[in-house]
């Protein structure tokens, strides 16, 4: 965890990296998050100061999108597809199977902090599915054999 | 040795990267030298990793590619067990019209040398000669609709923005191609992103627009990698520039983003709720001002319009429905992928002829057409012709042209559960039908489930109340998948009381 002033330090630069753009708060919270793998709290007042908005405001749209977390994931991100596509070749079985074996449900981590399991509705490979995404990397026609990519 | 190992997504999914590192070392420890340029994809998603190796007579395929299979590159290709002739020949490429998609595949998407000598910037250069007005002409006399799923006629709303007041106007492109069973715009922007380029500027010059955004959905990080380099290419060979500019933004897993106005205020920074219409986003759009919201398709469309002239795209098609359409082939199927072809094509040539039916081989059950938000439909209407007026006669939508194929272990009431249970995780919650209607939905259907057969018109008045309240077409449109399933599958939803008693 980084000491809180060089978090706001941080901050401060992405803020200012993001002056002049029109409508910044998305590419601002991706920038946050791919700093520190989440958006912390304490960055919501720094951030409604510098967009002259209110902090209920900021929470409600880091709130509304499912790409947002508000606290660290664990080591990796495991996605799996969901949709209708993946679906008609087998996804749920896929998912059922990856479940039981980290022992998790959606949106859950394990509880050594190794895997997090999300579920994303399509990524675009509903022709080779089961599709999933490894730690930002996408894997097609996806079995548990992908449980090795997140083994340690 | 000139090679092509795709980058696209769908290509890397299954191990491009892998290939194509191979084929690298393989190379140096040969001491041969070659050039690896990473393309978009064929659209032959059954046969990536597709490599093309260039040769006197032509681009020769091999594919799908193992690690194990490089070797035999550097040999003897005729005699190469992957090898399948060249790319061009291939039926797959010949029974395919390919007028937007035309470069994708073939060139290197991040060479606008490549982009120009394969006809790039021809249709800019002729949209630059012309009035405003001309070029607005010319979109709508091309009879290009919005290949978003709306199919609202692009010159047309070209026409608005042109003629809004106002000092500043926006071009956006919706790259928020959140649907199941589509992967055009991914396949285009990773493939050919200048296109989109060249087509959101025609744009600019036609709606007096000088600034532009793609809004790309956070789950294509090789679109987002690939259009971001291209719009730095473009700006610093000066095709962007003071006269028209863009960005890319990224989203943030949101489908409903995917709608225009929630687009909007997502583009905004806001949550992305829906905005009541009026005010048309043509008037009031991104900042209040005057905005042309178009899919990457739509846009990309346009460059080969303004290049070739409305009457040659006008020439294909169907009915109200003119040009090609980029099918996406998808779900449990042999042969899927990407196939540009003209509209009219009925639905059983295009999941039987072209996809080859199921990839698992049992019967075909039913056939999504237009993502989670369009109808199922089943064996018996696939002598519809593919069209927009077509399948809204069968009380379907063609959406943006994906087609998720369903084996006949697919259980038809599942399916429609999810179909409510994906609305309501992705409603935003503005209007009342679908924030609570698809909660609603899923409880009902959990019912029939049961074997509670007195919910079935009770879930048939749910779905009506969500299609004309809704304010926008995830509420609105998911009861065709619903309604779809329960009137041309009703066994699938009787099994269950027959269990039950």
């Amino acid at each position: 965890m980084l000491d809180s002033h060089v978090q706001s330090d941080r901050i401060t630069e992405i803020l200012e990296a993001h002056k002049g753009l029109e409508g910044p708060l998305l590419p601002i919270l991706h920038a946050i998050q791919e700093a520190f793998g989440y958006v912390p709290d304490t960055a919501i007042p720094q951030i409604a100061a510098a967009l002259m908005l209110s902090k209920a405001e900021v929470h409600g749209v880091i709130s509304f999108y499912h790409d947002f977390r508000s606290a660290p994931a664990g080591r990796h991100v495991l996605k799996l597809c969901r949709a209708e596509a993946c679906q008609t070749v087998g996804a749920d079985a896929v998912a059922d199977r990856i479940k039981a074996a980290l022992g998790i449900d959606w949106h859950e981590t394990t509880a050594d902090g190794r895997v997090t399991l999300e579920p994303v509705f399509c990524l675009g490979l509903c022709a080779c599915g089961p599709a999933a995404m490894v730690d930002g990397r996408l894997v097609g026609r996806c079995d548990e054999g992908v449980l090795a990519e997140v083994a340690k | 040795m000139k090679l092509y190992v795709p980058l696209d997504s769908a290509a890397v999914a299954v191990g491009a990267d892998r290939i194509a590192d191979a084929i690298a070392a393989e190379a140096a420890s040969r001491g041969v030298e070659v050039e690896i340029i990473r393309n978009g994809s064929r659209g032959m998603v059954w046969l990536e990793p597709l490599v093309e190796v260039v040769t006197d007579a032509g681009r020769v395929g091999f594919g799908p590619m193992t690690v194990a299979d490089v070797p035999g590159l550097f040999g003897d290709l005729s005699a190469h067990p992957k090898a399948l002739g060249l790319v061009d020949q291939l039926p797959w490429m010949k029974g395919q019209t390919r007028l937007t998609f035309a470069r994708v595949g073939v060139i290197d998407p991040l060479s606008l040398e490549d982009y120009v000598a394969h006809g790039g910037l021809v249709g800019l250069e002729r949209a630059a000669k012309m009035t405003r007005a001309q070029i607005v002409a010319e979109v709508t006399e091309s009879g290009l609709r919005g290949r978003g799923g709306a199919g609202f006629p692009t010159g047309i709303k070209w026409k608005t923005v042109s003629e809004a007041p106002g000092e500043q106007k926006y071009i956006v492109c919706n790259a928020d191609e959140g649907d199941s069973a589509t992967f055009a715009d991914r396949m285009l922007m990773e493939g050919d992103p200048f296109t989109l380029i060249e087509g959101m500027a025609i744009a600019g010059l036609a709606c007096g627009a000088t600034k532009g955004y793609v809004y790309i959905r956070s789950e294509y990080p090789v679109a987002i990698r690939v259009m971001d380099a291209a719009v730095r290419i473009a700006r610093d060979a000066k095709v962007l520039g003071p006269a028209f500019d863009m960005e890319v933004r990224v989203g943030a897993g949101a489908y409903v983003c995917g709608e225009e106005t929630s687009l909007l205020n997502s583009l905004e920074g806001k949550r992305g709720v829906v905005r009541a219409k009026p005010p048309l986003p043509a008037l009031q759009g991104f900042l209040g001002r005057p905005t042309v919201v178009n899919n990457v398709i739509s846009l990309a469309s346009v460059p080969v319009i303004m290049a070739r002239g409305a009457a040659h795209y006008k020439d294909f098609g169907l009915g109200r429905s003119r040009g090609t359409i980029p099918l996406q082939i998808a779900g449990n199927v042999r042969f899927g992928g990407l196939y540009e072809v003209a509209f009219g094509l009925t639905l059983g040539q295009i999941v039987n002829e072209i996809g080859g039916g199921t990839a698992s081989g049992r019967p075909v059950k039913a056939v999504q057409v237009g993502g989670p938000l369009g109808a199922w439909f089943p064996p018996s209407l696939f002598d519809t012709p593919f069209g927009y007026e077509e399948f809204g006669a069968k009380d379907g939508l063609i959406g943006h042209a994906g087609l998720t194929i369903a084996d006949d272990s697919t259980d038809m009431l599942a399916m429609a559960r999810f179909a409510m249970e994906f609305c309501a995780i992705e409603s935003c919650g503005k209007c009342t039908p679908c924030r609570i209607g698809a909660v609603r939905g899923v409880e009902t259907l959990d019912r029939l489930a049961a074997g509670d057969a007195s919910a079935i018109p009770l879930i048939t008045d749910l779905c009506n109340t969500m299609k004309s309240g809704s304010l926008c077409a995830l509420g609105g449109f998911t009861p065709y998948p619903v309604m779809s399933a329960l009137t041309h599958f009703p066994d699938d939803f009787a099994r269950a009381k027959e269990a039950a008693e």
